[in-house]
């Protein structure tokens, strides 16, 4: 008996043009949390999809219980024990929890004797067995589609947890869980942990990963760096593995002068009554307004209100004094107000089409001749003004923007709101899923906004960011905004504070 | 000596990216070497006339797909083009004509009315598509039927002839001798077209936006683009389209009637497809769809060459159809 549950030994993979894996290792023990870290595009998606089938390794060998093993599919993955809860989750929302937590392996039972039917009875009841065992009050009956997205997590969780694996594969499975939902969630760890199951933890929180991680391995562009016991590092060593360097400043120096006031909201509420309600501030000249909340605050929701993607039923807008009608994204970029969405892929990017159309697209008509023919020495000039302004790295402005890193294809997107010149730019969690190196990056550029005059409404849910970006900071609870803190005298508890403010 | 090695590598990478267009020009050698009369100048400009038509369809149907939608009333407004610009522009002192009441009209003048009329079809699409939001599938399912019962009733089902000979006359005419080379004219509006769309897709706002919406459109109205009246416009120019494929179908045919066009829509979509239009969304080119339908418009005639029963046809078309797209797909499969 190997004292490893499971070994991926010197595991290399290439895709075209990027070797995504070279030498990887990995190992894990029966009953330990297994911590996988390091930037995007490091390799760790790579290395568990490798493990879990979804890849072929172009060299390497998996061992179980010290024996070699080949996994070729998902389905042999998940015969052997091994199972995944994806990054990005894919439920069937039309239809109940049950038939989604045993979609595949439905319980089947034989009308008459001999005709197989799904047994619903049992599907239902091992479903509110295994519900009640990971501590979610959800009825089995109740459509996916009605939960958030972070309940739908937890229940792709309780999935996993009802297949019995030996090996559960989370990868970053707190993205978009509250703190109450991400202590559940440990305790679901936890009794995973005793009942001997090895956990492979992927996630960019360093909190986190010290708290529950027995071990940390960790990656860099597609090399193995290393493994530690947790409690050896800290934050600022694992930080340094995976960047490769030693990171000092986690923030740029602003320069930025807040000047006179220029965009007013007032009393802004929405069509939705469990929206947001009643929301008024106002942001200077060249000030970063900070948002903070917790998840399910409406600060995304109040943002598009104000964008003209979602409705709103009473309240104002003005910008430079003047009132704003806007009821399209199109009314409030033709004004000067711009707005990066929180999501890239659902709503930012289009994946099949190049840089240059992505970085042109709203500001098309700047580049046209006589009127109609888009001229394409003018949107080049544009993609090369951005490339060197924000050191976008691109083969060539013809390269699909899906296969440039998340750091990069947000710095396309935010180019694209900067052809246009806006007065106010809304940016809804601007550093989400990525790495370490660009998010510096992105930061320097509000900086640089900032400095510019530009007026910056930023929405994040990462603590650090919001105190150490902002200028002011404006906090929202359950819809309402609970209170505005200066940058400098902001700290975590006083954030805390006005988030938790329940009526 | 190196330019030539270079030269030779890039074809080899170019047809082994597209390994029907190979498979056919190798059957058509093959074909024109074992029977007579496929290599001649008749046969090519054959081959042209049919292509045109089949290409302004296959046009006008692209934006649609490009968008995620879907045209399935191409074939019946064709249909409805073609009966419309018959019933107009019949001769005058022709016994069967079917509304004596009309006066001779000039054949420019029925172009116009036809693509009014087209213009009107492809607005309603555009409105239901766009501002409804009915699904393009059922919204063009619904009109296709609209579509053809208007056709049957202003027809009674009826066929229709006795066009005037300058329209017939100047539609089919050619640059060149009938029994030596010749080019049709039909050659050179679809080259028009063919260039206008080429324009219109890489060059203006509303070829951009229509990308954008394809490859993804929340994002494209968030980016401030008027979704709405770009799908609205998609759809508008291919009723246009439909109407003058129909307009110039009627008189390469010399008649028309109700069942005209019927399923041109599915070989339009086919060509699209075989092209390499993506039916995801927001890709595709006018040079792929023109090598869609020669793609098909080719196969039809090395099928008639070869003496195969014209039933067999639609398998074999069918099979193309679904091994092109396969073949294609496969190009993206493999690259995961």
């Amino acid at each position: 008996m190997s004292e490893y549950l499971l070994e991926m030994k010197d595991v290399s993979k290439a895709f075209p043009g990027v070797q995504a894996l070279n030498h990887a290792q990995l190992k894990l023990k029966a009953g330990r949390v297994h911590a996988l870290m390091g930037e995007n595009g490091a390799g760790k998606s790579t290395l568990m999809k490798c493990m879990f089938g979804i890849y072929k390794m172009d060299q390497g060998q998996i061992y179980m219980d010290g024996k070699p093993v080949t996994i070729s599919d998902p389905i042999d993955a998940l015969s052997k024990g091994i199972a995944m809860v994806h990054q990005e989750l894919q439920p069937i929302p039309a239809r109940p929890i049950g038939e989604n937590i045993y979609l595949g392996r439905y319980p089947i039972k034989k009308l008459f004797g001999f005709i197989p039917i799904v047994d619903h009875d049992k599907l239902y009841k091992d479903t509110e067995e295994l519900l009640k065992k990971v501590k979610l009050p959800f009825d089995p009956r109740q459509h996916v589609g009605t939960l958030s997205t972070s309940q739908m997590q937890l229940v792709e969780i309780a999935k996993a947890v009802s297949i019995n694996c030996r090996i559960l594969i989370l990868d970053e499975p707190t993205s978009s869980l509250t703190q109450r939902e991400v202590e559940s969630l440990f305790s679901i760890i936890e009794d995973l942990k005793k009942d001997g199951v090895a956990i492979v933890y992927i996630s960019h929180k360093m909190d986190e990963i010290l708290r529950i991680s027995n071990e940390v391995t960790i990656m860099r562009d597609g090399n193995y760096i290393g493994t530690w016991e947790a409690s050896e590092l800290t934050t600022n060593t694992i930080i340094t593995k995976m960047v490769g360097r030693e990171l000092t400043n986690l923030f740029p120096k602003r320069e930025n002068i807040p000047g006179e006031v220029v965009f007013e909201v007032e009393d802004f509420t929405s069509i939705n009554p469990k929206s947001f309600r009643n929301v008024s501030f106002n942001i200077r000249r060249g000030e970063i307004l900070g948002v903070g909340g917790l998840v399910g605050a409406q600060r995304t929701e109040l943002m598009e209100g104000i964008f003209g993607i979602r409705s709103h039923i009473s309240g104002t807008v003005k910008l430079n004094g003047k009132e704003m009608r806007i009821t399209r994204p199109k009314d409030a970029i033709d004004q000067g107000v711009a707005m990066l969405t929180e999501s890239r892929r659902a709503s930012g990017i289009m994946g099949v089409l190049s840089v240059a159309d992505n970085i042109s697209i709203s500001s098309l008509k700047k580049y046209l001749d006589y009127g109609f023919a888009i001229n394409n020495g003018k949107v080049e000039s544009l993609v090369q003004d951005n490339v060197q302004k924000m050191n976008i790295k691109t083969p060539s402005s013809k390269t699909l923007i899906q296969s440039l890193s998340g750091g990069n294809q947000q710095k396309v997107v935010i180019g694209r709101w900067l052809a246009n010149n806006p007065d106010v730019l809304i940016l809804d969690e601007p550093t989400r899923g990525i790495d370490v190196g660009a998010k510096y990056e992105i930061y320097c550029i509000i900086a640089e906004l900032a400095k510019q005059g530009k007026s910056i409404l930023m929405i994040t849910s990462e603590m650090a960011e919001l105190l150490g970006m902002s200028d002011r900071i404006m906090v929202m609870c359950d819809g309402k905004c609970t209170g505005f803190l200066d940058g400098k005298e902001a700290n975590q508890e006083k954030v805390m504070n006005l988030a938790t403010k329940f009526d | 000596m190196e330019n030539k090695v270079l030269n030779g590598k890039r074809l080899l990478a170019l047809a082994k990216s597209n390994p029907i267009v190979v498979l056919l020009i190798a059957v058509s050698i093959i074909v024109g070497f074992t029977t007579s009369n496929f290599f001649s100048w008749g046969n090519l400009g054959n081959l042209i006339s049919n292509t045109a038509i089949r290409f302004l369809i296959a046009l006008g149907v692209s934006g649609c797909l490009i968008t995620k939608g879907t045209d399935l009333s191409a074939g019946r407004q064709v249909g409805l083009a073609a009966c419309l610009s018959g019933v107009l522009i019949q001769r005058g002192d022709y016994t069967g004509r079917l509304y004596k009441n009309i006066p001779e009209m000039n054949m420019w003048v029925v172009l116009l009315i036809v693509l009014c009329v087209g213009a009107i079809i492809g607005l309603l699409n555009g409105f239901i598509v766009s501002r409804l939001k009915v699904p393009p599938f059922i919204t063009t399912l619904g009109t296709q039927t609209i579509v053809y019962g208007f056709c049957l009733i202003f027809t009674d089902a009826q066929p229709i002839g006795g066009f005037q000979s300058v329209y017939t006359r100047l539609i089919t005419g050619r640059i060149g001798k009938v029994t030596g080379f010749y080019l049709p004219y039909l050659l050179f509006v679809a080259a028009a077209f063919g260039l206008l769309f080429w324009f219109i897709y890489n060059k203006t706002c509303h070829g951009k936006y229509m990308y954008a919406i394809g490859g993804n459109e929340v994002a494209a109205e968030v980016s401030g683009v008027n979704t709405k009246n770009t799908v609205l416009r998609i759809y508008l120019i291919a009723g246009v389209m439909y109407a003058l494929a129909g307009y110039l179908l009627a008189a390469k045919s010399g008649g028309a009637s109700a069942s005209m066009g019927q399923g041109y829509e599915l070989e339009a979509i086919a060509g699209c497809t075989i092209g390499g239009v993506s039916t995801t969304g927001g890709i595709g080119t006018v040079p792929g769809v023109l090598v869609g339908v020669l793609v098909f418009e080719m196969l039809k005639i090395v099928l008639q060459f070869l003496g195969v029963n014209p039933y067999y046809n639609y398998v074999v078309q069918g099979l193309v159809i679904v091994v092109a797209v396969a073949l294609d797909i496969r190009k993206y499969i493999a690259k995961k």
